[in-house]
Formats: structure tokens, sequence, C-alpha cells
């Protein structure tokens, strides 16, 4: 399994093989607090690099979901929209958002590693 | 212009509070704890609310003071007892809202509680209305501090004896080290609670002995659940000046004696609206499912046509459930109606509920 990748819009990626596991970062909960709603993409459907992929609803606000890459969606996370809290208790891990079939693989490139990921953070001042 | 901290803003910020601005000040939404955490810990125990930045306005007057009030308000004063509240509004001719408000007979006068964002615009009204007969003081000195909760009277009855003794809506001045505070039983969560005016140089001490006693600190996010939850309107959202009391179900604030006696600003509409109804009114909606309609999501007949809007509408930690107000044409607004609500243009399912989605379990005989 290849290394856990980041988005500025504070999305993670997991690439293996050509299937791509894809959920919000720890610092995304943490500014958006506690998460309520969760709406997925639906199975079969494609979604664009930076489009949208969802929703997810705290007390406060709605906020959408973005995908780092391109492709079609083959698995959506039922536990975290039954359970939203799911999200603020374990986002990195246990509450992936969707999984999908990355349609091009050079899309991860522009993507940030943990460490600039963390140096971004920093520099965003967030 | 800077927004404005209120006396409390360390302790705020000691306690690990997000801030922002909220009607030229500086507030807290949350704590490190969450709102989520917040709300529970106010429904199962005692919450702390800053709400200094609300308008505290003293009118000194002697009896014709009373009687003047009573034409600008719908509230039964001239015969309001000592230490008694009553809530009420300031509107126009058209009875639409400029604030809601708690006016409190105090000696010499009356207190008057108002909206952070209406109070100076209240200030001038009121000194127009009463055509600058009356002293009348807008303090700055002041902070106010609500403590909520079914442990809220434990709690503020070790740090000032004799609380415990205060009805619902009405107040009483208190001895707190050699200083006279005001104090009065009323809140805006649906719990039980008090609401403590003290001065700005007292208030973290105070603050800091309520959160000793086990009360914890609640933000702007939490006390917008739990008054919505409680089914309570929020001014410039539930109620603004485009509504009147009748449109925002509120019509049992207004004094029968004083409709039938009359001569209190939006009087005749008052009347008119009570005998001819309504065409739009206030309602509680629970959607089906978990979909959260927020404030401007638009509602629909299950025909398709838009009847109305939602004004507020969050996730209920305590109902454990999505829940919102809004206005639909009075039609509609029976309960268990069935209604369509457009989100992110798909249209969820929803029903008119009755108000509050909250209600206090009755809690027996606490001793104290």
């Amino acid at each position: 399994m290849s290394e856990v990748k980041y988005s500025k819009e504070h999305e993670w990626i997991k690439l293996d093989g050509d299937t791509a596991v894809i959920g919000i970062t720890q610092h995304a909960t943490e500014m958006l607090g506690d998460i309520v709603f969760v709406e997925l993409p639906e199975i079969g459907s494609s979604v664009a690099k930076d489009g949208n992929a969802g929703v997810v609803e705290s007390t406060k606000a709605a906020s959408d979901i973005y995908t780092p890459v391109s492709g079609k969606i083959i698995e959506n996370n039922q536990a975290i929209v039954d359970d939203p809290a799911k999200v603020n208790n374990d986002p990195e891990n246990e509450a992936w958002f969707f999984k999908l079939k990355i349609t091009d693989k050079s899309e991860m490139d522009s993507l940030m590693n943990k460490e600039e990921y963390e140096k971004f953070l920093k520099e965003s001042g967030s | 212009m800077e927004n404005i901290k209120t006396a409390l803003y360390n302790l705020h910020q000691k306690h690990g509070a997000k801030f922002v601005p909220f009607a030229g000040y500086q507030m807290p939404i949350q704590y490190s704890k969450g709102i989520i955490e917040e709300h529970k810990s106010t429904r199962e125990n005692a919450g702390i609310f800053d709400v200094s930045h609300m308008g505290q306005l003293f009118i000194k007057g002697d009896d014709t003071l009373a009687k003047n009030l009573e034409r600008i308000f719908p509230a039964e004063l001239s015969n309001a007892k000592l230490n008694q509240s009553k809530y009420s509004f300031l509107m126009n001719e058209e009875a639409g809202i400029y604030d809601d408000l708690i006016i409190t007979k105090v000696e010499g006068g009356f207190n008057i509680v108002l909206n952070a964002v209406c109070k100076n615009t209240d200030f001038k009204l009121l000194s127009k209305l009463l055509e600058d007969k009356y002293e009348m003081i807008l303090s700055e000195e002041l902070s106010l501090i609500a403590i909520q909760g079914p442990k809220a009277v434990q709690i503020l009855e070790k740090i000032i004896n004799g609380v415990s003794d205060l009805k619902f809506m009405n107040g009483d001045t208190f001895n707190y080290h050699e200083e006279n505070i005001y104090i009065t039983r009323s809140g805006y969560t649906g719990e039980d609670g008090f609401e403590i005016s003290i001065k700005n140089d007292a208030a973290e001490v105070f603050v800091q002995k309520l959160i000793d006693e086990g009360a914890s600190l609640i933000g702007l996010g939490a006390r917008d659940t739990l008054r919505l939850e409680a089914g309570l309107c929020l001014y410039g959202h539930d109620m603004d000046i485009n509504k009147s009391p009748v449109e925002a179900n509120l019509k049992w604030a207004i004094s029968k004696n004083r409709i039938l006696e009359g001569g209190f600003i939006g009087c005749e509409k008052i009347k008119s609206q009570i005998e001819n109804g309504v065409s739009k009114i206030r309602v509680g909606i629970k959607p089906e499912g978990r979909i959260i309609a927020r404030e401007k999501t638009l509602i629909f007949s299950e025909d398709d046509k838009n009847i109305g809007e939602i004004t507020s509408g969050t996730f209920g930690p305590s109902v454990q459930a999505p829940v919102a107000m809004g206005y639909v044409e009075n039609s509609f607004s029976k309960i268990d109606t069935k209604v369509f609500l457009e989100v992110r243009g798909k249209k969820y399912p929803a029903i008119i509920s009755n108000l509050p989605f909250y209600k206090k379990s009755y809690v027996k005989g606490v001793s104290k």
C-alpha cells in the first residue's frame, strides 16, 4: 500500500493498486466541530478531481467534501452516515468516507505527503 | 471597528474558547469540549453563559413611568409587582418586532434586558418615545452571566444564599462581597436557571466560583442548539421587523387586558391579526431522518408549492434528531402536516411539529 497523501482541502487519500480510500483529516474535524450529518457520493457515480463528493454538517454549518482525485465510486462508508460522531472520533482510520477506482494515478503527484501537509497547516496558520 | 471584549474574555481564552464576532463583540462560540458536550452538560448539570453583550437598560422613574411604558409595550407594567419580570416586544405601528426583551420592575424604575444587536437602536427609540422624560442608563459597567441547567440552583445557592427561593420570572437584589447584585430566575435554554447582573470587575472571580462548584462554560454554539430545542426564537432569524408577535406564534406574551384596553404601539394590527388570523405563522419543523435544514431553506407543500421558509435549523443533541423552525402559510401550520424541505437541490420530507422539541422531564422534589 502506498503512503497516505493529503489535499489542501484537508482530505486524506490512500491508494492500493487502483483503489483509493478517501476521508477527511483530524485537522478538518477540529475545524468543523461536532459532526452530526454526513452525505456520501452514490456507488457507481463518477467524481472529478477537486469536485464535490459529499457533505458534512456540524452543529454550526454545512461543508462540502471534495475528492482529491478523479474516479468512480465503488464503496461508501454507511457507518458514518448512521453515526456521524465516528468522524470526530477516528477520522483517519475507521471513519473513511468513500472508496473509488482511480482514473489517473498521476493526479496523486500534486498531493502532499504527511510532512508537507503538516508544514502546510503551519504556514496557513490553521 | 474592533470588536468589544467582555470582562470574561481572558477566562474564555483560558478554557480554550474559539471566538467569533457577534453583534460587535468578540464572543466564544465554543470551548475545547465542543458544542455537543456543552449542550449535554447544560441539560444534565449546569452551564454558564456570558451574555454580557446583551443590553442592560435601567429606566429611572416615578409612577408615570409604568403608564408611559405601557404606551410602548403590550405588557401589564402598572400592576407589575416589585421584582416581577415580563417578556415583551418593542414594535412598530405595523406590529413588526424591533426587539424582544425582558422588563423587570425594580426599585425606582424598570430594568430592561435587550438583544445585543438591537440595544443601541432600542435605546434611541425608547428615549424618543419617552420624550427624554426619564433618566435612562444603558450600562457599560455591568456583566450579565446566565447559569442554566438542573444543577444551576444548587450551585448558585452555595455562592449566593437565598437564590433558591426566587420564582420563575422574578428577581431580587442579593448581597455578594459587600456589593448588591441583581439576579432573576430566567433564561433561554428550556432549563431552570438564573441571570446574574454583576459589576465587570467582579465577574471573573464570580464565574470562577461557579466553575469550582461544578458548572462549565458554554458558548454561543450550544446556546443556539439549546434554545432551538426549547422552541425559543432568536432575534434577527425567527423574528424581525417584518414579523409580528402573532405571526411569531408568541401571542401568549401579549397581555389580554392590554389588548382590550389598547393604547400600545402596534395594538390595532395585533387586534386585527388575532381576530382575522395571519397569513403566515411560525411553526416547529421536524425533518425525517438526519437531514439538517438551515435558515433560508425553502418549505414546500405535498403538491410542490412553496409555502414558506426555515428561519433556524440544526441538529438537536438532546432530541438526537434535526430540529427547525420556520414560517409557513397558515393553512399548512397544523401539527403533523407533511411538508418538504429543499436542501442542496433535493426535497426531503418533514412534518410540522409541536414546540418545544425538548421538554424537561419532571424532576421529583429535590431537597435543598
